[in-house]
């Protein structure tokens, strides 16, 4: 498939993605996009938020720009800059302020890595005012009914540096996404991948081996994505024991004696 | 012109005799050497030293065992290689620094014991080598969070697998590491999957013939667990039948057959029982098979018992604080609301994987408290209802998970033992090796001492604190901004002007038009390590203190994450490290008064202090570490830390630290230090004040000098 360019607020999902249900998160999500409420994922990395994003923009037919923060990320970043084009300066949208324009889904993915000023901006659009302050060009930009704020956000790391502030988290409805049920898991790998039940099934024990050393060296458990990476693997005639140590075991942590026991965790499996 | 390498001509039988009698002082120990002499005498220079070198390091741990190896050793030089002489030496010091002399000569006598070993361990797996994979393997496995030890038995209690020392059944190191991994998976089954849930013990007493019967029900339960571990780790599990198979210990067929009721997914422990009593007489158990280990049914009914006391406690303990925090209740109202549990998961061979509702509602739990949960489920397969009343006020325990530390000056009072304590390793320089767990380190609190003397620093130091304060703020994590950036957030009008003058003069336009915010981020974690001996008392204890409250004054405006530790020691076993200021505390009133509580305890063991605190350092996530020694002198203990050894060994813990990336730093008061200091610290990571009234003037501005 070649690439193909597209505008942010044009990105509209056109096929249904594959999202597994865990509890009533769809229904909650549609009820406070009805509402007007900003939505929190909170959850462990790889286990389902974007995927459910990319659901839920293909439900509500809203085109969805997904912003995943890092450290360098500043308000400018989202909200827009000046550029210069022939010796005139032009004020360029950024996407938070495409996705309120455009009436999109915007999701901020990762949001306590961004810089604390990017705060500034989304808090007026996340209360019942609903308007992103565009301070370099004097404006406020209203949102129209059809836009809607989602950030995610990840409990798991522990450093004060990186929780999120009550007078951010209290302006919305939160969403707690986790691991999924084995059974669960083991179909969404199955119609991910197409590998066998059976081998999934010993992927997703697996995954459960280095969930039980969270917090014994290692700071993450094998999430559902790093399974899908290896049972691609899988499919492709990798075996299953250098998939686990390639796809997860190595993404998972580098002291090496922890490497060894997550290898002979998988070679006591297959 | 050319060279060829000088063979050095050996050493006469006088010269050896002169070394040997220098370093086994036969002038007092009336030692005979004159074996060793004549044989040393006739061996080539390069095996001389290498053998009189060892005799060297070997006394310098005790004179007895240097003579009882060197009259040995002259004898074996044949059959042994430098590899196996040189662990031979170590292996008896270690038992030396462990068990005393009597059993470090044993180690020197029974030299054939100790080849066989040496062989062992060569083409076996050692224990000690392989403890952190086997742990997280072990941990990795589902079920209550596991221990391994050392032991001379195989077997588990139900919390602890005991594993032999050396492995050395097959004939490679990757084949006898499988056993080892066998022997923790089977043992992980015994207690995963039920064995536990009999109260062996007292069935045991009813059996006119106890032994007969536990060895039959331990063979019929490694059928049934055998079948689970193939269904559990099959990859394992075929290791595990192959290696049995090379060792002929499969069971006969016949035997399989009657116990292949066992091997089915819903067969139990009870089936195990009912079998053991149906064929007892009448079926003789196969000898056990290589990981079975034995069972020991008391210890396992002892540590259950006690598990079973402390998990209620705790759960009850963690119900109460959940109602508290969920509720917000006062206490007498929790009454009303009610635990309950729900299956959250099912299992076959497992119990089912349950969740901890309120009034209905399931509850977030945290880790600790699902592996609680997990724990008393794997031995009564339920949360009985008792459990599911929050503890009383009388029954309730704040510190729910902290393991009761005993009182370190308790452990103290009562004869000497090494419970609660950290053990770090010291370098022996004569020896050229480390003492294995040679130093006891216990963390205790100081008692804060409120009175004038934090107002009146704060007083006299006023000015100073200020401009520190200033300085510090200046350090602060700041966003620049850079100018005429290709990329930014704001247009830079100055350089925008001058590209279109420069445009407009037909000249290239340049593209840096931009400004953009640039945070130069700190990220610095420090540990201040304070001397207090008892060489410290007096000015140098006042000067220390008034440091330590200006330095945090100015760094509470900096923002860098700092703790404070005090040290002292008196001997190796009494290592004592003092928590003046964690990293997760806030610089307070109680931190203060602590600061000013510093009192000069015993001696400068310095060794252990930057070992344990190196480990603290190492848990804090920072971009850059440092260790900041504020100190009056040299190392020096009660026991022979004095001099050369407490220098090389504190250098050395000072190596360590920087191969784990942290930065050492001294600062001493000490007019002799520049002897010794560089050497221990490197020359440019230390800085002698030649006043101590200069100290707390000093202290925060090698602060701003270190880290900027
Ligand atoms: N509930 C789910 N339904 C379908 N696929 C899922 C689900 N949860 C996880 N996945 C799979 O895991 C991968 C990673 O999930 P992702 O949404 O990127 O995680 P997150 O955004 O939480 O870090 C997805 O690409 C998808 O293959
Ligand atoms: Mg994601």
């Amino acid at each position: 498939m070649p690439a193909r360019i597209l505008k942010p607020e044009e990105y509209y999902i056109k096929t249904e993605p594959y999202y597994q249900a865990i509890g009533d998160e769809i229904a909650v999500f549609e009820s406070a996009y009805r509402k007007k409420l900003p939505v929190l994922l909170k959850g462990p990395t790889g286990c389902g938020k974007t995927r459910f994003m990319e659901h839920m923009a293909w439900r509500l037919g809203k085109p969805l720009i997904t912003v995943s923060c890092h450290d360098d990320l500043t308000a400018s970043d989202l909200v827009g800059r000046f550029l210069i084009n022939g010796g005139e300066t032009v004020w360029v949208d950024g996407p938070l302020a495409r996705a309120v324009r455009a009436g999109g889904i915007c999701y901020l993915d990762e949001i306590v890595e961004a810089r604390k000023d990017t705060m500034v901006v989304i808090h007026p659009l996340a209360d019942d005012r609903r308007v992103l302050p565009m301070e370099k060009v004097g404006e406020l930009l209203q949102a129209p009914d059809d836009f809607c704020l989602t950030i995610s956000y990840n409990p798991g790391y522990q450093s004060v540096l990186k929780d999120l502030k009550q007078s951010t988290r209290q302006r919305f409805v939160a969403l707690e996404f986790d691991y999924p049920a084995e059974d669960v898991e083991t179909d969404i790998i199955v119609k991910e991948t197409g590998i066998s039940h059976e081998l999934a099934a010993k992927l997703i024990k697996f995954a459960h081996m280095t969930r039980n050393l969270k917090g014994n060296g290692l700071e993450e458990g094998a999430s559902t994505r790093l399974l899908v990476h290896a049972a691609k693997l899988i499919s492709d005639d990798v075996t299953p024991i250098t998939a686990c140590h390639s796809a997860i075991a190595q993404a998972l942590t580098d002291d090496a004696e922890m490497l060894a026991a997550i290898d002979e965790l998988s070679s006591s499996l297959f | 012109m050319q060279t060829t390498p000088v063979k050095k001509t050996p050493l006469s039988a006088a010269q050896i005799r002169q070394l040997l009698d220098d370093c086994l002082e036969v002038e007092f120990s009336f030692l005979r050497t004159d074996t060793a002499v004549t044989i040393l005498a006739g061996l080539e220079r390069a095996e001389q030293d290498y053998i009189l070198t060892w005799v060297q390091r070997v006394a310098s741990t005790n004179i007895q065992l240097a003579y009882q190896f060197i009259t040995r050793a002259v004898n074996a030089l044949d059959n042994m290689d430098r590899r196996m002489i040189e662990s031979w030496a170590l292996y008896a010091m270690d038992t030396y620094d462990q068990a005393g002399l009597h059993k470090a000569l044993a180690i020197i006598r029974n030299l054939d014991d100790f080849v066989r070993l040496y062989h062992q361990k060569t083409a076996g797996a050692v224990y000690e080598e392989n403890a952190s994979v086997l742990l997280h393997f072990a941990r990795g496995l589902s079920g209550r969070r596991l221990q391994l030890q050392e032991s001379s038995l195989t077997y588990t209690d139900s919390e602890t697998i005991y594993l032999p020392a050396v492995v050395s059944l097959l004939d490679t190191p990757q084949e006898n590491f499988l056993v080892y991994k066998a022997m923790v998976a089977y043992h992980w089954a015994q207690a995963r999957f039920g064995t536990f849930h009999l109260q062996l013990g007292s069935i045991l007493d009813e059996q006119p013939e106890a032994e007969n019967f536990l060895s039959l029900f331990h063979a019929l339960d490694t059928v049934r667990l055998d079948a689970i571990l193939q269904r559990e780790l099959p990859g394992l599990a075929r290791h595990m039948r192959r290696i049995k198979q090379q060792l002929q210990q499969t069971p006969s067929a016949s035997f399989l057959q009657l116990a292949n009721e066992l091997v089915r997914p819903r067969s139990t422990v009870d089936d195990v029982l009912r079998l053991t009593r149906r064929y007892l007489h009448k079926l003789d158990p196969p000898s056990p098979c290589f990981y079975q280990g034995v069972l020991q049914p008391q210890e396992v009914e002892e540590c259950r018992q006690q598990r079973l006391q402390k998990e209620k406690r705790q759960f009850r303990s963690v119900l109460r604080k959940l109602v508290e925090e969920l509720k917000g209740l006062d206490i007498d109202e929790q009454k009303h609301h009610r635990f309950e549990t729900r299956p959250k998961h099912r299992h076959y061979e497992m119990p089912d994987e349950l969740e901890l509702t309120l009034d209905g509602q399931a509850v977030p739990l945290p880790d600790n408290v699902k592996g609680l949960i997990t724990s008393i489920v794997q031995d009564l397969g339920e949360i009985p209802a008792e459990y599911l009343q929050p503890a009383g006020a009388g029954e309730y325990q704040p510190d729910i998970f902290g393991e009761k530390n005993p009182d370190p000056d308790d452990v103290w009072k009562g004869t000497y033992h090494e419970k609660g304590a950290f053990l770090y390793k010291e370098w022996d320089f004569r020896r050229q090796h480390y003492r294995k767990n040679w130093c006891a380190v216990r963390e205790k609190e100081i008692q804060p001492v409120y009175d004038t003397f934090i107002g009146k620093t704060l007083n006299k130091y006023q000015g100073l604190i200020k401009h520190l304060r200033k300085t510090f703020e200046a350090m602060r994590d700041e966003d620049r901004m850079l100018k005429r950036q290709v990329q930014g957030d704001d247009v830079d009008i100055d350089a925008l002007v001058e590209a279109l003058a420069d445009a407009h003069d037909g000249r290239e336009m340049s593209d840096r038009l931009f400004t953009r915010m640039h945070r130069s981020e700190r990220n610095i974690a420090v540990i201040f390590m304070v001397d207090m001996s008892g060489s410290t008392k007096g000015w140098i204890n006042e000067a220390e203190r008034e440091s330590l409250l200006l330095l945090a004054e100015a760094l509470e405006t900096l923002g860098d994450r700092y703790a404070i530790y005090g040290f002292s020691g008196m001997a190796r076993k009494r290592c004592e490290i003092y928590r003046i200021k964690e990293f997760a505390q806030a610089y307070n009133e109680e931190v203060k008064a602590r600061i000013n509580g510093i009192t000069p305890q015993d001696y400068t063991r310095m060794g252990f202090a930057i070992r344990h605190l190196c480990h603290i350092l190492n848990q804090v996530d920072a971009r850059t570490r440092i260790l900041i020694t504020l100190s009056d002198g040299k190392p020096d203990d009660y026991d022979n830390y004095r001099g050369e050894y407490g220098i090389e060994d504190t250098r050395r813990a000072l190596i360590e630290a920087r191969r784990d990336g942290i930065h050492p730093y001294c600062i001493t008061i000490d007019k002799e230090a520049r002897e010794y200091l560089p050497h221990m610290y490197g020359a440019a990571a230390y800085t002698v004040i030649d006043d101590v009234r200069q100290l707390p003037l000093k202290v925060a501005d090698i602060y701003r000098r270190l880290t900027t």
